[in-house]
């Protein structure tokens, strides 16, 4: 292949790169306006509160207390090799809440939530169903995405907050029952070392990576192709765009929040 | 064509195309519905004829040529206003699976400007059910546990639910036995004359053609290839047309493609 035709192809590679980044901007965009604008579909706001939020309360307590638990070990067989065993309440609190818990707690929601949206919307797209809401004077835009995304931006911080409380009561636990620490003591070094800021990094996280995994799963379905093969591509495509834009966004937060 | 040009047509497609990647379904389609009459689309698998009710309702956008609604331009003016004006089954039922049978039916009456009392609403959506022969009791179940052609009666009745000006039926009594197909056909026929809407049905049962068409027209190779009152079907003298509504494998039309 000559150079220039792989520059070439490169160049093709990178527009539709940013052609695909624009599209779903403008989606975004399009979503939150229509978030704003009347009607409102209080019912499938609710069941979409219900759906994301309440529903993924098991899936993002398991994982937040066997994390917490297995941080807790970690850091204590770390940290024994050069005498800090102490900082194990720590670390523990600074790890689940800054990183972990938000990290966590939106992969899981993108395998959960993300995926489930995806599969939803991209079937109603192949079987005619959002033809048949525009028929019927609704707009899916309203109907389907904005109570979605809005459910996501309200129940994924305080499902963060659920997990980082979850995982540091593990970490907690662990420490206590296993490696020997005071009860007292573990939890008023971890309060007294979480600040603020700390807190409230973990909370703008959540809400970033639930309107992502929402958008993402929204996006995806009402981009479906036709058919059963349709379905199952959007529904991966979604599950992997949400993952991946969720750590990047993680990055640029902590960026934001802790290097700035 | 074989209209009288003074009132404008309900519905009128003049050159329109649409292509999908290299497929060119429509190829400059011409089609004039007048306001209270019964259009019927014939035309071989694939030909379009789906294609040709979306575009004229704007879920599919034509890549040329002009669709006028009651004499203007369809996609001006307020979307919402336009859409309300409409009914349509689509061809796979396209019943909302989360929803029961009853909401599906009075989706359109639970919400936005047509929006009435709950009660209200539940009750037209069983009277509704009733008219395309369903019982009371399916009411509140889900789609999926109803049978193929109990699916597009629920469809039927939630495209008549807000008693439209103008409706589509994509092939309102495929998969219906004999009997429920005539009870069907009666109730197209009955809305257009009682009623007074404009209907354009897809079908390819003839019995149901000559039941509820006042024109017929027939598509074939993206455009209309002949078109008249249902009346002179059997003398068009098209061969096309003859080869269609008597189901010849031989003709003009290949039969392989
Ligand atoms: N959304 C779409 N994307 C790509 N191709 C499409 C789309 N919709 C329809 N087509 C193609 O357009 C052609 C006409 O489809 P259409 O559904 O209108 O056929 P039809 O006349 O209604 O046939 P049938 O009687 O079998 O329902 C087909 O070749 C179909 O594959
Ligand atoms: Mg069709």
């Amino acid at each position: 292949m000559s150079p220039l035709s792989l520059l070439a192809r490169l160049g093709r590679l990178a527009l539709g790169a940013l052609a695909a980044v624009g599209r779903v901007a403008l989606f975004a965009i399009s979503t939150f306006t229509h978030m704003l604008r009347p009607p409102y579909y209080p019912r499938e706001f609710a069941l979409s509160l219900l759906q994301i939020g309440w529903l993924s309360l098991p899936v993002v307590g398991l994982t937040a207390v066997f994390t917490g638990g297995a941080l807790a070990l970690q850091i204590y067989a770390g940290g024994a090799r050069f005498n800090a065993e102490a900082v194990v309440p720590q670390i523990v609190a600074i790890g689940m809440v800054r990183e972990l818990g938000p990290v966590l707690v939106g992969l899981m929601i993108a395998a959960r939530v993300t995926s489930s949206i995806a599969a939803e919307i991209a079937t109603m797209k192949v079987t005619e169903q959002i033809d048949a809401l525009v028929t019927l004077s609704t707009n899916p835009m309203q109907y389907l995405v904005a109570p979605r995304v809005l459910a996501a931006l309200i129940t994924v911080p305080l499902l963060v907050g659920i997990g980082d409380i979850i995982g540091i009561a593990g970490g907690y636990a662990v420490a206590v029952h296993n490696l020997d620490f005071n009860a007292a003591a573990y939890l008023k070094n971890t309060v007294d070392f979480l600040e603020p800021l700390d807190v409230i990094s973990s909370l703008v996280k959540g809400a970033f990576f639930g309107v992502i995994a929402a958008t993402m799963g929204c996006y995806y379905g009402m981009q479906s192709g036709r058919g059963a093969q349709g379905v199952g591509s959007a529904t991966k495509s979604s599950v992997e765009a949400a993952a991946v834009l969720i750590l990047a966004a993680n990055f640029i937060l902590t960026g934001v929040f802790f290097s700035l | 064509m074989t209209q009288d040009q003074s009132p404008p047509p309900m519905i009128k497609m003049d050159g329109v195309y649409k292509a999908f990647g290299s497929n060119r379904v429509l190829r400059g389609m011409n089609l004039s519905i007048p306001r209270g009459s019964s259009m019927v689309i014939i035309g071989g698998s694939g030909t379009g004829k789906s294609v040709a009710l979306k575009s004229v309702l704007g879920l599919i956008k034509p890549d040329a040529g002009e669709i006028y609604v009651d004499g203007k331009p369809a996609g001006s003016g307020d979307r919402d206003a336009f859409l309300a004006r409409f009914g349509m089954l689509f061809q796979g039922g396209a019943l909302f699976d989360s929803l029961p049978v009853w909401q599906n039916v009075a989706f359109r009456l639970q919400r936005g400007s047509l929006k009435r009392p709950a009660d209200e609403a539940r009750a037209i959506a069983i009277e509704k059910l009733r008219r395309v022969g369903l019982k009371p009791d399916v009411a509140d179940r889900l789609p999926a546990e109803l049978s193929g052609g109990m699916q597009k009666r629920v469809g039927l009745a939630r495209a008549i639910a807000a008693d439209p000006e103008i409706i589509f039926f994509d092939e309102p009594t495929t998969g219906l036995d004999p009997i429920m197909s005539g009870v069907i056909n009666d109730l197209i026929r009955e809305i257009v004359v009682e009623m007074g809407a404009t209907a354009m049905t897809i079908t390819h049962d003839m019995s149901s053609v000559r039941a509820i068409a006042d024109n017929v027209a027939m598509l074939h190779d993206g455009v209309i290839q002949w078109a008249g009152p249902v009346a002179d079907l059997d003398q068009s003298g098209d061969p096309y047309l003859d080869q269609f509504i008597h189901g010849r494998a031989e003709g003009p039309i290949e039969a392989v493609r």
